[in-house]
């Protein structure tokens, strides 16, 4: 279970998150939906504290993220995060991207990883791309490659940052047809995403982010087919 | 006016002096690039230090080694020191005249490197659950030595040529040992040529080869 109470972040001048409360249980798919610079990103960074915040408190499974004993890279293990970016990494084979961190951070051995990195892979629809350099992949199948080695490490959490917002329309199909696949599998997700009608058949819940702050937060189907807050019917009508 | 007639036979007839000498120039620029990297690593990371006094430390060295003539690099490591009752030897006063050199330039090519990988690529290995450590050794440094490895292999030629200037202060290596003999020989033309050559010879074989490594290590 992640639960966020009270969580305040600043750059510099700007309040970038004003107080956020969000609870997610456990098998549970939530979806932000928000317009640009609201926050969603940071949030998602606090979540797994590869940004500070400066106050309130993140829980994962009980262990305040924030707290300076926490052993952060123990709790990003179970954490996956995608980003918008992709971020693979250039320098390594498809298969070697997913199967750096079963190797390095979990301490498997290198055939059993390598067999991993070839399962994800084929689970994601790159079972030929094995010796491929991202280079060498589009942009759809670079993020399926970032969504396989998050996988990889077998984590309890998915954080999605708009996986599907840097790819071209006809690539979105196929990226968002791997993240149904994880939401049957019952995997925790937080995903960022301007994609209303995959949030509404996907998630369970959906919350509306508007300047640093939870506007609104409801069942999928309910909270877009029949907003409460004006802005989040602005927003819809806008986005939809 | 163009009679000059070429003698080789003398050339051939001190080739070994030439190829210690050779030799030695190779061994300088070895050292002190090996040295420069080492120093320029340092010199790199203090480089984004937030302890000001070592960000001014780095900032002067680059600053001074780049923007200032070698030669002059190499007096004040001769003389200037030596005033200061410094002594080194002429092969030491290049050596480390060289080296400071090197470690500026190569300070500024790491520090280039570093800046050239996303910082994204951070939070990708971080969110993967690697250590700082492993971040920088799987993820990190892997890409930095793609952007490096050509502009250091310039920085390498650089050196070589940059040793020539040992033989103002007596040091003979492959163009101070080429002074001297074709100054008792009286056949520049045939000594400069040679060591031309060799100097060439040497530089593009360092070349071809960075290039031979960089195409198999750096196929991504
Ligand atoms: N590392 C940073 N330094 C300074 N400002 C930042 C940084 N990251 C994000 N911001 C600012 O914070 C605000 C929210 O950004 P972000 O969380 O990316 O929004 P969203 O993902 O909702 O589009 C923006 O105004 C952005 O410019
Ligand atoms: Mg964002």
């Amino acid at each position: 279970m992640i639960k966020i109470e009270g969580v305040r972040k600043s750059f510099g001048a700007l309040e970038v998150l004003k107080g956020i409360d969000l609870t997610v249980e456990r098998g549970e798919v939530l979806c932000l939906i928000g317009g640009s610079g609201s926050g969603k990103s940071t949030l998602l960074m606090c979540i797994n504290a590869l940004e500070g915040i400066d106050a309130g408190r993140v829980e994962v499974d009980g262990i305040d993220v924030h707290a300076p004993q926490t052993e952060k890279n123990k709790l990003r293990q179970k954490m996956g995060i995608v980003f918008q970016q992709f971020n693979a990494f250039p320098h390594l084979t498809a298969r070697d991207n997913v199967a750096l961190a079963p190797r390095r951070v979990l301490g498997q051995n290198k055939v059993e990883t390598l067999e991993l990195a070839e399962h994800h892979l084929a689970h994601v629809g790159l079972g030929d791309k094995l010796d491929h350099f991202p280079s060498e992949l589009s942009g759809g199948q670079q993020q399926r490659l970032a969504i396989a080695r998050a996988l990889a490490m077998k984590p309890d959490y998915m954080l999605l940052d708009e996986v599907t917002s840097a790819l071209d329309p006809e690539l979105v199909g196929e990226v968002l047809d791997t993240l149904r696949l994880l939401a049957e599998e019952g995997i925790t997700m937080i995903a960022v995403t301007h994609e209303i009608p995959f949030a509404r058949e996907v998630a369970d819940r959906v919350a509306f982010f508007h300047q640093g702050v939870i506007h609104e937060v409801g069942p999928a189907k309910s909270l877009i087919s029949n907003p409460q807050m004006e802005r989040t019917q602005e927003f819809l009508g806008k986005i939809l | 006016m163009f009679d000059y007639r070429f003698q080789w036979r003398v050339v051939w007839k001190h080739w070994p002096e030439l190829l210690e000498a050779a030799l030695l120039t190779l061994q300088i620029t070895v050292l002190s690039v090996v040295f420069g990297l080492m120093i320029g690593m340092v010199l790199s990371v203090w480089r984004k230090s937030d302890n000001k006094i070592l960000y001014w430390f780095t900032a002067t060295w680059v600053a001074l080694a780049r923007n200032t003539p070698a030669l002059l690099q190499i007096y004040l490591a001769f003389f200037g020191l030596g005033a200061l009752g410094i002594h080194f030897s002429p092969y030491t006063a290049v050596l480390a005249a060289i080296t400071f050199n090197n470690a500026g330039y190569l300070a500024e090519i790491l520090r280039g490197g570093m800046d050239s990988i996303s910082p994204s690529q951070r939070g990708a290995a971080l969110g993967l659950g690697m250590k700082p450590l492993q971040m920088y050794v799987y993820v990190i440094f892997p890409q930095v030595l793609k952007a490096v490895f050509l502009p250091i292999t310039n920085q390498i030629v650089w050196a070589m040529l940059g040793t020539s200037l040992g033989m103002i202060i007596g040091l003979q290596e492959l163009t101070g040992m080429t002074t001297f003999l074709q100054s008792q020989t009286f056949r520049p033309f045939e000594f400069y040529l040679a060591a031309a050559v060799i100097y060439l010879i040497v530089c593009e074989t360092i070349l071809i080869f960075a290039r031979l490594v960089a195409w198999r290590a750096f196929r991504w």
